[in-house]
């Protein structure tokens, strides 16, 4: 039972279902961040939490309040919208106090709460512009002041940084961090960037055509994807998935994969279950990062394994270096230290980190456990 | 290069004139009949009747703007247009605000209140603007009947109000389906009601339309014929109706002086609202159809 609950909520557009059976239970001050492509629904679900679409069929409780049929404005929730939806003709202070206006809050209260918000979201010195005149950053931090200053149960975000660029946005998502440690809110937060969702969130839900993928702590999403989309939709570059087969060797099962030159490389798993997949034809997901050169180990993995095989092509980045080579017949990507010494067209000693490789049932789609 | 570039800045000389030359013909073939109004409303009658029309005046009068005004002759009663110009103010002003307040609030409902066959509806009403006048006069002064109102300024605001409604909300409808609908559901989550989103989010924007909107109602409205003459008879009569009286009843001379003078003065509202409110009139057909 948590704090917002979500139970086997359903949403239908005529014969059309777009959400099916989606169970979530959300704890007090939990950051659950809904993620996924376009069309997947993740917008539907935080529209019928805010009560601007109606619920088809299933519940949804906040605060052990039944939400079915309550107007929007009276499920103490606040949202920001992606365009922020900053109204035009009111100015700063305005649009800020136009929630408590309308519930009729007194004036003194009002401008009390319009104090303390514009100082933590520090836009004092806008509260006479109107949003035309304002930024980006600055429309975005006026929009997350129009919800804070309501004191909600639970907070609503709909991508709101994806009007934003490149530097801005990072800049916000770690204010938005920040803010959710300092007040402890409730957030719900939709977005189509993995890495937003992993680096603000408590848990995601991931949600594709209308189901929730998977629901967990960004390591669990990370680490142990449950199927072969949750699993290619997190992270960048996505994970590798080579088609392998298992065979037994010395009592231990191995993923038989193909190099560039054509030999056969074994690749031992530390999961035991494994043997039970012995002589058949699996889906190995190994992360980029899993697959450096000799000196990029982890020290405190345990299954290493070397492999020859020929560098495609690297691309420096900066930070890392990532470099391609045909594995298993596929394009795979490796994440390497930027002073890695890798030379395009020769044979290099790759390592692979097999802690962190998964397995894959190739007709289910299935994460093999 | 350099001759390319003079060659076509010369044939671009050539065609500049012969587009001015058109232009200024274009623009004589409009103002003639008006230079020809203004000039003979300040003529006495001798000098249009012993003379040239297109002649400036030898002497200068406003006694013609002043009889037309306030002392010619009516129909029967010698009052001039004033009490004329009066019934068409008691009309066009709450027959245009009408209009367009319904207007508005129909844009709104059929762009941010969606519902069931509201496409249908708005086909219906936009119909309702391409429906002749002469079609409706029978069944409309049955109606009239029925309501008590034929022969009286409030018919008329009635029927210029009902078939002013379909241009009003096509106007507001396609201005409001811009309008982000992310502003009204923001509203809604602030406990904005119905009315409170409509005059506090959208109404402060939607300036240049309500302009686009007031001029053509108003310039419709004021200019109608059909429907004064049909609706409304005697004293109850609007400005155009009367201007027709005025011409048509003169007895013995036709004093055309008076006459023209009289038609300036039943023009003059609508041209002092293009003219004030001309600028914003472009500004929001831009609008309406750029942002759409």
């Amino acid at each position: 039972m948590g704090f917002l609950d979500i139970k086997n909520a359903t949403k239908s557009y005529g014969n059309v279902e777009v959400l099916h059976n989606v169970d979530i239970a959300v704890d007090e001050g939990e950051f659950l961040v809904l993620v996924g492509p376009s069309g997947c629904g993740k917008s539907t679900l935080l529209n019928m939490i805010a009560g601007l679409e109606d619920i088809t069929s299933g519940e949804i409780a906040i605060n052990d309040r039944v939400m079915n049929g309550v107007h929007p404005s009276n499920r103490n929730i606040a949202m920001v919208f992606q365009s922020y939806a900053l109204y035009p003709n009111m100015t700063v202070a305005k649009n800020i106090t136009f929630g408590l206006e309308m519930h009729k809050v007194p004036k003194p209260e009002r401008d009390e709460a319009l104090q303390s918000v514009s100082k933590l979201l520090q836009i004092e010195q806008l509260l006479d512009r109107k949003p035309g005149q304002l930024s980006g950053g600055q429309r975005q931090r006026v929009a997350m002041g129009r919800a804070l200053v309501r004191n909600p149960d639970v907070f609503l975000f709909d991508e709101p940084l994806s009007n934003l660029d490149a530097k801005l946005r990072v800049d916000m998502r770690t204010e938005i961090k920040k803010l959710h440690e300092k007040l402890k809110t409730t957030i719900v937060y939709v977005t189509h960037d993995q890495i937003e969702a992993m680096t603000l969130s408590t848990r995601i839900a991931v949600m594709y055509n209308g189901y929730v993928q998977q629901l967990g702590t960004p390591k669990e999403i990370y680490d142990t994807p449950e199927n072969l989309f949750v699993a290619t939709f997190m992270g960048s570059p996505a994970m590798n998935i080579l088609p392998a087969s298992v065979v037994m060797k010395d009592g231990v099962p191995h993923a038989e994969i193909t190099t560039s030159e054509g030999q056969n490389a074994l690749l031992p798993f530390n999961q035991e279950n494994m043997s039970d997949w012995a002589g058949k034809d699996i889906l190995l997901g190994i992360r980029p990062e899993a697959i450096t050169d000799p000196d990029g180990v982890d020290r405190k993995s345990k299954t290493v394994v070397p492999i020859s095989n020929r560098v495609g092509v690297t691309e420096p980045a900066g930070a890392d270096t990532f470099v391609t080579m045909e594995l298993a017949g596929k394009d795979c990507i490796s994440r390497m230290r930027a002073d890695a010494d890798v030379t395009t067209g020769e044979i290099f000693d790759f390592v692979i980190n097999m802690d962190k490789a998964v397995a894959f049932d190739p007709q289910s789609e299935m994460r093999i456990k | 290069m350099s001759s390319v570039q003079t060659q076509s800045v010369q044939t671009g000389r050539i065609a500049r004139t012969f587009i001015y030359l058109f232009l200024l013909l274009m623009a004589l073939f409009y103002l003639l009949p008006f230079f020809i109004m203004v000039v003979n409303s300040v003529k006495p009658l001798s000098e249009i009747t012993g003379g040239n029309m297109m002649a400036l005046p030898e002497v200068f009068t406003i006694e013609p703007w002043l009889a037309a005004w306030s002392t010619a002759q009516v129909g029967v009663e010698p009052t001039g247009l004033r009490p004329y110009f009066w019934n068409s103010i008691k009309m066009v002003v709450p027959a245009v605000a009408i209009s367009t307040v319904l207007g508005a609030i129909n844009g709104y409902i059929l762009t941010k209140w969606r519902f069931k066959y509201d496409t249908i509806l708005f086909g219906l009403m936009l119909f309702s603007c391409f429906i002749p006048f002469q079609i409706v006069l029978i069944p409309m002064a049955r109606i009239l009947g029925i309501l008590g109102l034929s022969g009286s300024t409030y018919g008329l605001i009635l029927v210029h109000v009902v078939y002013g409604i379909g241009f009003s909300t096509l106007y507001f409808r396609n201005y409001y389906a811009a309008f982000p609908t992310e502003l009204v559901r923001a509203a809604q989550i602030d406990g904005a009601g119905f009315f409170q989103i409509f005059y506090r989010i959208l109404m402060p924007s939607s300036g240049p339309i309500t302009v686009v909107c007031v001029i053509w109602q108003f310039t419709n409205i004021w200019n109608d014929f059909l429907f004064g003459a049909s609706f409304a008879s005697g004293s109850g009569a609007p400005m155009t109706v009367a201007l027709n009286n005025l011409v048509q009843s003169s007895t013995g001379v036709k004093e055309y002086n008076v006459h023209f003078a009289g038609a300036i003065l039943a023009a003059l509202p609508t041209l002092l609202v293009y003219i004030v409110a001309g600028r914003y009139f472009v500004r929001g057909l831009m609008a309406g159809s750029v942002k759409g």
